[in-house]
């Protein structure tokens, strides 16, 4: 029992470091940002995971009793990543010229909802000079 | 075993922090290295827990959480300024 248990912890180690260094060498080889941007989520998600599920049975193991506070950090990083990858993707399309205007029709009439402002708001900021409209349209907000 | 395992695990985390730093030293935009960096946090977070497993001892799990809430709000507050030019408006 003893050695199963042992064989599953090492077992949880070993999958969540082969998942830690796939994500970080899509990370490093993938060729352009967004398709770099998904490979660290296996990262977050399964490398991270069974490694604190590993830590958990550990502690179980050496304490004798189960405490599943580090399901605290599993849910904090569940929580955070997709507005992580959602706040990169948005600062790479606002800020990537070619990308943004590569973007397919949405087929619905309406544009992006990336690149739509609320009333008198701009999603740039209008004292940049990296702000390249041109048209004026952004510095209405003073 | 779990000590042969626990070696193998920081030896990959280390080869992937060497990856991540290649990233953020050849990241051609400034949001690439956010990203590197926020994957850096991640394998922190691992490493910080792993070093936890391997001392048998409870104190690293608060580190590690700390670590994973201040390297979600950087990555948001880095990703804020590249978007607007400052972070509170």
């Amino acid at each position: 029992m003893a050695f199963a248990i042992e064989l599953l912890i090492a077992a949880l180690l070993v999958i969540g470091a082969f998942f830690l260094l796939v994500g970080s060498i899509g990370l490093a080889k993938l060729p352009d940002m967004m398709r770099r941007l998904h490979g660290p989520t296996k990262a977050t998600t399964l490398g991270i995971g069974a490694i604190l599920i590993a830590s958990m049975i550990n502690a179980w193991t050496v304490r004798g009793f189960l405490s599943l506070h580090e399901l605290l950090i599993t849910i904090f990083l569940f929580l955070a990543a997709p507005i992580t990858a959602y706040m990169i993707a948005k600062a790479h399309i606002l800020h990537d010229r070619p990308t943004e205007e590569a973007l397919p029709p949405t087929g619905t009439g309406a544009p992006w909802m990336t690149l739509s402002a609320p009333e008198g708001e701009s999603i740039r900021d209008p004292n940049r000079e990296s702000d390249r409209d041109g048209d004026g349209t952004t510095s209405q907000r003073a | 075993m779990i000590e042969t395992a626990a070696l193998v695990c920081i030896a990959a985390i280390a080869v992937a922090i060497g990856l991540n730093v290649y990233r953020l030293a050849m990241g051609p935009d400034i949001l690439d290295r956010v990203l590197a960096l926020d994957t850096m946090v991640i394998n922190a977070i691992a490493l910080i827990v792993m070093i936890g497993i391997w001392y048998a001892t409870d104190v690293y799990f608060e580190a590690a959480l700390l670590v994973a809430m201040v390297g979600f709000l950087s990555t948001v507050a880095f990703c804020k300024f590249v978007l607007r030019g400052n972070v509170i408006e």
